[in-house]
């Protein structure tokens, strides 16, 4: 850990201006996953803006459905009655990520930011092109059991850690964005983005933007009865998942009138399965449609030396969600 | 002894004060001018250390002291020659380089902080040398160690079993298993003048740590004082004095304040020992009615280049199961790695795991029920020593478990039961560990009260050592536990071994009874009654009739010649009943029971305890837990809480303990024979017989996790 400042804002303007004075300046919202990185020596930030004292906390209803505020903690927004109204895919998501302790201090926004949870880029002995530009991959010869099958490059096969995000994702969420130019909004399913040849840059926010809230579709309530987050991990508890699925189905008896799929622990961004959504549209909720659409969601799927069981798991998984979801 | 109230279910005496913060752990004293140490570890896995730049560490803020292999003070029982030599890794002591994570300096600084923040500016150049650090590649440089306890055994005939009707012959994998308990180990240290040093450490026998600063320093072991009252759990890694306890000495002489080195949880991945990484062959040959006619076991593991590590993995096939011919082997392969260390069941767990597995393959094989194949192999003597037991109640251990786990329910035919989408199977497998009594010393102080207070330097990992002894010393007075106090981790209290190998109980248990019972006939001769007069005293006017302040005794306990005519051993079958999802591959142990004969149950409450926790500890030995090596770089890749995964409470099931509880006749006074490791050994067997049971997959290679679940066939 490296001596650095720390500063508070209560303002979205001057937290703004800060990364903007400072290259080296990082936000702090609930700080667990930025706090154990400079612990370790993977990330040696010059100052630190606290931003707990915006006012970004609220869960709201609005005309397009529901607002999150990006410091919203996990378990707020986990436990809310709208969430759980409406998105309980949402909430069994984030339930199913970390632990209670840890829950109560991370914040939607914190939660997007987290970085991979590969071995490689925690040791700052060994390389990895996320940490380092330039100094290897250690993972795509190495102990690669929790890295990607999708969208991996050969700088990095990296997989993001969140299962929040993998649920946002399969809702279709919007993010809301503040930088020094003003307000934008990105879609989720293009915030996080693929390793490719610059693996250091997990998602698409410039560095001196900050996330202000997302917010979920009203439209995404359809799926509010039949959906599932089913996260399999080597323990029952506090553990990244080897493959999660999301899973929403919006049904007419046992005809699905619409699909939302979206898995985890396979991708270095949360992976949306468009085409298998588009296959089960407007098919019978049965074994066979599912298992169909689990072989869809398969094509191009990319394992190694250690992550081959993924390509058993995630099919299996898939079809285990749906299963459940449907029921 | 009529043990009025051994057995009694007494809460801990030391519980209150464990729950509200009030124990005070090794590394929570305030000591005035207190400074911190940080470790350094070489990041090459093998090779010399050419220089190292320690000028920026050094001009950091706060920092008092940088110490190296080039500048370190030289401690006298590192070097050669030495009348007292410090066994394994001396550090700072020379620039040899032997595994990744060693450490190559100590920063001593005002602060944690700034300590930790100075020793990320220490800069080594080395000279890299090549390593192996794969124990895979490197099976066949297996050595058998130089102790002569590990030759070769042979009982009848070598590799007989493969002459046998019916034969499994079978490789078992463990991985290397981290200890990680919750505390970190941390050392605090400071000298009174030159010759005069005191300890606060994470101990499990402090006499043991005594004699070794003691011994590496030079110093009258009287001078040496060492303080482990409370110990946030070690399950064998603090057995011995490690390097970085000498370095905090060390740096605190050099400082001439006291110094407080806190291990990080990265670097309990390499300093402080794990189970060893261990492959087994298991050769059984047995006749058409299950009757064993051969058991060959054959080990590996890993030990380190500087240092070799032993432990007992194939000694359980010599004696558990009658077999006209049995034999072991038994190797170590050095690597690059950090050193290994007992680990709750040491040897004896590993061992289990492959013998209890290969009999329940056997049983497959020979389509007889599992308990039904052991039954045939009962032994009434144990055929290693051709003695007798001290005592043995294994058939009752399967009689109870198999009522209380349901085993009529168990499937002959594996994958055949489903409780919804889940697989359902059961398993058994079974432990033994031997009973052991060290010599130990008791002092005990009645008060004109009538309260009693008696010190042992023993020490209490998690069994509640405190507890169950104040129940032995009520039971042989003839008092309430409330009106005794036990003292232990503390080095000027009478000797008692260290706590490791389940011998506490059996050993400073008798010390205990020894005292009480050299108290009562010292009272009974002031009273002027027969010394063995059984007449009830009554403590609280005693001493005032006698017209004495205090009375205070010191008694030595020991065993006679009961191991040279017994063979003495605790008993366990361990019962699990798992189901495992056809599509995830997850394993959710849904119930364990464990019934050990373990001699008498001093205190049913904290035995019950006891159980469970070493039965949690089987668990994450069979299902989620691996120290996984990146053998390119000789870095573990998951070395941490988040990655290596011990059991959470979401993973434990209903667990019951359930005790024989019969005195073992011979062993000691009080009749018991230790739990520590048998509550722990056996338990991954039963949980990966279960898991055939449900699946019809074997798997060889622990632990079960999801992945190998869905791709083994």
């Amino acid at each position: 850990m490296n001596p650095f400042n720390y500063s508070r804002s209560s303002a979205a303007a001057g937290a703004i201006q800060s990364l903007v004075k400072e290259p080296q300046a990082h936000l702090l919202a609930g700080g667990t996953n930025l706090i154990d990185l400079i612990k370790m020596g993977v990330v040696a930030p010059e100052r630190l803006v606290d931003i707990n004292p915006l006012p970004l906390k609220s869960v709201e209803k609005t005309a397009a459905g529901l607002h999150i505020g990006a410091l919203a903690t996990n378990s707020e927004v986990a436990d809310h009655p709208l969430v759980l109204q409406d998105y309980p895919l949402l909430s069994l998501a984030i339930n199913a990520g970390a632990s209670p302790q840890l829950r109560n201090m991370a914040t939607v926004g914190g939660n997007m930011m987290q970085r991979t949870r590969c071995n490689y880029f925690f040791d700052t002995a060994m390389p990895c092109n996320k940490r380092v530009p330039g100094s290897g991959c250690g993972a795509l010869e190495g102990y690669n059991r929790m890295h990607a099958l999708f969208g991996a490059s050969d700088h990095c096969i990296a997989v993001n850690p969140s299962d929040m995000n993998i649920a946002m994702v399969a809702l279709g969420a919007v993010v809301h964005v503040r930088g020094p130019k003003g307000e934008r909004t990105i879609p989720f399913g293009e915030f996080h983005r693929l390793p490719g040849d610059h693996p250091e840059k997990d998602n698409t926010l410039e560095r001196t933007e900050l996330i202000t809230a997302v917010e979920l579709p009203a439209s995404a309530a359809a799926f509010r009865n039949h959906s599932h987050y089913l996260k399999v991990r080597d323990r029952s508890s506090y553990a990244f998942a080897l493959v999660s699925v999301a899973a929403a189905l919006d049904m007419d008896g046992t005809t699905i009138k619409g699909a939302r799929l979206a898995m985890g622990g396979v991708a270095h961004k949360p992976w949306r399965l468009h085409e298998p959504e588009a296959f089960l549209k407007g098919k019978p909720a049965t074994e066979a449609t599912f298992r169909q659409a689990a072989e869809i969601a398969m094509q191009g799927a990319k394992a190694y030396r250690y992550n081959k069981f993924k390509l058993t798991l995630a099919p299996n998984a898939i079809l285990l969600a749906l299963q459940t979801a449907s029921a | 002894m009529k043990h009025d109230m051994i057995g009694d279910p007494l809460n801990r005496v030391d519980g209150r004060l464990k729950v509200t913060g009030g124990a005070t752990y090794s590394g929570e004293y305030k000591i005035p001018g207190l400074t911190y140490g940080v470790l350094v570890p070489a990041t090459i896995t093998s090779g010399t250390l050419v220089s190292m730049d320690t000028k920026a560490a050094e001009r950091a803020p706060g920092v008092l002291a940088v110490i190296t292999p080039f500048n370190a003070p030289k401690v006298p029982g590192f070097q050669p020659g030495a009348a007292k030599p410090v066994k394994g890794l001396k550090l700072f002591n020379d620039d040899q380089v032997h595994f990744n994570g060693q450490p190559i300096a100590l920063v001593v600084a005002e602060t944690f902080e700034r300590a930790t923040y100075a020793a990320s500016l220490v800069k080594a150049t080395y000279k890299a040398a090549p390593f192996e650090t794969d124990f895979h590649k490197n099976f066949d440089k297996g050595v058998v160690p130089n102790e002569g306890k590990y030759k070769d055994y042979v009982r009848g005939e070598a590799d007989a079993y493969k002459n046998a009707p019916v034969i499994v012959e079978q490789d078992y994998m463990l991985p290397s298993e981290m200890h990680n308990p919750m505390e970190l180990h941390v050392t605090i240290a400071f000298w009174d003048g030159d010759d005069k040093v005191t300890l606060y450490t994470k101990s499990q026998g402090v006499i043991g740590s005594q004699r070794a600063i003691a011994g590496a320093f030079g110093l009258d072991p009287a001078n040496v004082q060492i303080n482990s009252r409370f110990v946030g759990g070690a399950f064998g890694s603090s057995l011995r004095t490690w390097p970085h306890e000498f370095a905090a000495v060390q740096a605190a002489k050099l400082v001439k304040r006291p110094v407080k080195l806190t291990l990080t949880r990265e670097q309990m991945f390499t300093l402080v020992g794990y189970r060893p990484l261990t492959i087994q062959k298991i050769g059984l040959g047995a006749a058409a009615d299950g009757k064993l006619v051969g058991i060959t076991h054959e080990s590996h593991s890993q030990t380190a280049v500087y240092e070799e590590f032993t432990e007992n993995a194939v000694n359980v096939s010599r004696f558990l199961y009658a077999s006209p011919n049995a034999n072991t082997r038994y190797k170590v392969v050095p690597l690059n790695v950090g050193v290994p260390a007992p680990m709750r069941g040491p040897g004896e767990a590993t061992g289990s795991f492959a013998l209890e597995s290969a009999l329940d393959e056997l049983s497959y094989k020979l389509k007889l029920d599992p308990i039904e194949l052991r039954l045939r192999n009962y032994t009434y003597t144990d055929p290693e020593r051709n003695l007798p037991w001290s005592s043995k109640f294994l058939k009752e251990c399967y009689q109870q478990g198999s009522e209380r786990i349901g085993w009529d329910k168990r499937p002959a035919e594996p994958g055949t039961l489903r409780d919804g989408e889940w697989m359902v199977g059961y398993g058994i497998g079974c432990g033994a560990f031997g009973a052991y009594r060290s010599k130990t010393s008791a002092k005990i102080k009645l008060l004109p009260d009538g309260t009693v207070n008696i010190q042992s330097a023993t020490s209490d990992i998690g069994p509640g050592t405190a507890t169950s002894m104040t129940l032995i010393a009520a039971d042989t007075l003839g008092i309430p536990a409330d009106k005794i106090t036990f003292e232990l981790g503390n080095s000027s209290f009478p000797v008692a071994p260290t706590q490791g190998g389940s011998q506490t109980c059996s050993s400073v248990g008798s010390a205990v009874h020894d005292v009480c019972v050299a108290l009562k006939q010292k009272l009974n001769s002031l009273a002027g009654l027969p010394t063995d007069s059984t007449a009830a005293i009554d403590y609280s006017s005693i001493l005032q009739k006698l017209n004495l302040p205090v009375l205070e005794l010191t008694q030595d306990s020991q065993a006679g010649d009961e191991a040279k005519n017994y063979s003495m051993y605790s008993f366990s079958a361990h019962f699990a009943q798992v189901y495992v999802h056809p599509l995830t591959g997850v394993v959710k142990v849904k119930k364990l029971v464990a019934v050990v004969d373990g001699g008498k149950i001093v205190n049913r409450k904290t035995a019950s305890s006891q159980m469970i926790g070493g039965a949690v500890g089987g668990l994450g030995m069979v299902l989620t837990e691996e120290a996984v090596f990146d053998d390119r770089y000789g870095r573990y890749v998951n070395g941490n809480f988040a990655d290596y995964h011990v059991p959470v409470n979401a993973d434990v099931p209903d667990i019951e303990a359930i005790f024989i509880d019969k005195p073992d006749p011979i062993i000691n006074p009080v009749g018991s024979k230790g739990l520590g490791e048998i509550s722990l050994i056996g338990v991954a067997a039963a949980v990966a017989n279960a898991v055939y049971n449900a699946t019809g997959k074997r798997i060889r290679e622990l632990p079960i996790t999801p992945d190998k679940i869905l791709t083994t066939t």
